[in-house]
């Protein structure tokens, strides 16, 4: 175990490194396998969701897409979803601008306000916006679930702006107006071009947190405002059927995509900054 | 606006910019671009967010339903001094508030009375519509001779003030006895200590299981060749990317009693009857170590992946022995990675919803459960946000106690 082990570059004894990949795979397969095994059963033609599969069909995606319920989720969904996503955008990309613009100390006050949304546990937001949209009779609308989403939402397009000013050299901005251009102009013209592909990744990374989003949705939505998650949510309660695993394989694509775009996005904006320093 | 700000750093900068001839403009236009920019989202979270939240948390402790409906008497029997009955101004004071009142109001105080005494709901909701035609103590006792017992009325002085300590105790297995004493409340509403020792305990459990796996996996991660590490982070991203609800009903589906695993075990002989495997402990166990798993990972693998490995060496070739490397280089240059990641495990974890109720069982929920149940289920709201009192300060606790700890490990590595 000991004197061995000097000239490894790792972290101890290959009895260790063992253990470390054999634990690492069996967690790997405990991550993947639930999702991989579990959603091509959407695609079997028996009605059990089991293995062997009788066969292969489309017949519960035929059904999903003639389902009135299921289509209204997936509108609701998609409505909630891209209005929460653009208003998160302005709210988080105006609050990453002005954060700049404060000095240290409300900065980091301003910054904790902004993401408190992500800490506070989301049964406490959800009860809250609940009592506190019945006052105001938002709940059981489309709207209320917009602004509900935001809240949630914004700060992910915050944090994705701001990481992106960090490091932004602002001599460009000052050569811009040497150069003549407007305040405004320099904002368009040059820190907008520079800030954008993180503003498209936060936007991105809002609308998936809104389409994923279940605990608040569950507090407000009426049945007339049922989103995607709320249905699986009652399949799951009530009896998990192939259409359901099959409303859940486009659910994984449309997340998991989404994610994929953010991703891409973070590091190309990640790169432009890197040449903007160098 | 963004140019405005980053003027102000230093001297030199401002210097240029009084040459360029930019300065004067700029100092007028600062400050309204630059609340102009922060005031929306300002507004949408003050609004929004903090308000709501800040009315949801005093509602455990304010609760104006009589004093509102009932503005008078609750004025005449707080005056009171609680022995025997009170005198005719708070019987005609009653009469009065309740002619006045609208329906609604008296009803949310009739709900409010019922937790003092049970019954006392109907009692007011029947004097109430028969108050018009009621004249003084003597017509108030013929409705019914309910009031004229001392209880009921220490029972509505004790609901006439809109800061009541009652909710809170309730959510920590106390109450206030009629004596006016504070003492362990009847057995069977004495749950919710329970719940939130069974919240904390599950979130600690899941927490340290995380640690004991993600670990290994994160060091694995890093101690890659780039080419792999990102493959490999990617199979701890996607399910992490996966929505939630998406990878519950993959876990139903798996095991639950007619599921996937059952079959195959029942199939293969291994079992009779089918294992328990969801709907209890084992399945909140399970599922929530799924969801967590990668929050522990990521911030384990950036730590990780930062470290230099001249560190180990030198360890070794100054004679450490591989456990007492690892504990004395390794873990400590580790701990910012375990403490965030623990951190967020836990603090995620309490405060989780829809994962222990669709996988739970019926008598094993946590607290965001019963935060759910009073609000909706039986809109006893004071209840609920005296149960998310509780839960925020527990929370808060944990959070406290590890910037504690979180500093003097610290201290300790430097040193």
């Amino acid at each position: 175990m000991s004197g061995s082990a000097a000239p490894r570059q790792q972290l101890g004894p290959s009895p260790w490194r063992i253990l470390t990949v054999v634990i690492s795979v069996l967690v790997y397969a405990f991550l993947l396998l639930p999702i991989i095994v579990v959603l091509p059963l959407g695609f079997s033609s028996g009605s059990f969701l089991t293995y062997p599969m009788p066969g292969l069909s489309l017949r519960w995606y035929e059904e999903l897409a003639h389902n009135y319920k299921w289509l209204l989720a997936l509108k609701n969904s998609a409505i909630v979803g891209v209005c929460a996503a653009a208003l998160s955008s302005v709210l988080g990309v105006s609050a990453a601008l002005a954060l700049t613009s404060l000095p240290p100390k409300a900065r980091a006050l301003a910054y904790g306000l902004f993401i408190a949304p992500l800490v506070v546990p989301i049964i406490i937001l959800a009860v809250a916006l609940f009592l506190f949209f019945s006052k105001l009779g938002l709940t059981g609308s489309l709207a209320g679930m917009v602004l509900a989403h935001t809240i949630v939402g914004a700060p992910y397009v915050m944090i994705s702006v701001n990481a992106a000013l960090q490091n932004f050299d602002t001599t460009l901005v000052r050569a811009a107006k040497s150069l003549g251009a407007s305040p405004w102009g320099a904002q368009r013209r040059v820190v907008f071009p520079i800030i954008k592909p993180a503003i498209v990744a936060g936007a991105l990374f809002a609308f998936v947190v809104s389409f994923d989003e279940v605990v608040i949705s569950l507090f407000l939505a009426s049945p007339e405002q049922v989103t995607l998650p709320i249905r699986l949510f009652d399949g799951i309660r009530d009896e998990l059927t192939p259409v359901v695993i099959s409303a859940a394989t486009i659910m994984l694509f449309v997340s998991v995509g989404g994610m994929i775009c953010v991703e891409a996005l973070r590091r190309r904006s990640a790169k432009a900054r890197g040449l903007q320093e160098s | 606006m963004l140019s405005t700000s980053r003027a102000k750093p230093c001297a030199i900068e401002r210097a240029e910019e009084v040459v360029s001839g930019l300065a004067l403009p700029q100092a007028l236009r600062a400050p309204i671009s630059r609340y102009g920019l922060l005031l929306p989202c300002l507004l949408f979270m003050l609004g929004l967010f903090v308000w709501p939240i800040l009315s949801l948390l005093t509602g455990g402790v304010h609760s104006p339903e009589v004093s509102q409906a009932l503005p008078q008497t609750s004025r005449a029997v707080l005056a009171w001094n609680g022995q025997g009955l009170p005198d005719d101004a708070a019987f005609e004071a009653l009469i009065a508030d309740l002619r006045a009142a609208d329906r609604r109001a008296v009803a949310e105080a009739g709900r409010r009375l019922n937790y003092e005494i049970a019954g006392y709901r109907a009692l007011i909701l029947k004097t109430a519509a028969r108050a018009a035609s009621t004249q003084g103590k003597a017509g108030l006792i013929a409705i019914d001779p309910k009031w004229s017992e001392n209880s009921y009325w220490l029972g509505l002085r004790r609901a006439a003030s809109p800061i009541t300590p009652r909710y809170l105790l309730a959510a920590l297995d106390l109450e206030v006895r009629p004596d006016g004493s504070i003492g362990a409340a009847p057995q069977e509403s004495a749950i919710f200590l329970g719940v939130l020792g069974r919240t904390l305990w599950i979130s600690l459990v899941v927490t340290v299981s995380c640690l004991l796996l993600a670990f290994p996996v994160a060091y694995h991660i890093a101690s890659s060749s780039p080419r792999w590490r990102n493959l490999l982070l990617l199979l701890v991203l996607l399910p992490f990317w996966t929505s939630l609800l998406v990878r519950t009903s993959a876990w139903v589906v798996l095991l639950q009693d007619n599921g996937m695993i059952n079959t195959a075990l029942l199939r293969a002989g291994l079992i009779e009857t089918p294992l328990r495997l969801i709907f209890n402990r084992t399945g909140v166990y399970i599922s929530f170590i799924h969801v967590m798993l990668p929050l522990m990972v990521l911030p384990l693998y950036s730590v990780m992946s930062s470290i230099s490995k001249e560190y180990l060496r030198a360890a070794f070739s100054l004679g450490a022995s591989g456990p007492r490397a690892f504990f004395k280089v390794y873990l400590p240059l580790v701990w910012p990675g375990i403490w965030s990641g623990t951190l967020l495990t836990f603090v995620v974890c309490s405060g989780y919803y829809v994962t222990p109720l669709l996988v739970g069982g019926n008598t094993d929920q946590m607290m965001s459960y019963f935060i759910a149940f009073y609000t909706k289920q039986t809109v006893n709201w004071g209840l609920a946000a005296a149960l998310a009192i509780v839960l925020s300060f527990a929370i808060l606790l944990v959070t406290g106690l590890y910037a504690l700890v979180g500093r003097r490990q610290t201290i300790v590595v430097k040193g």
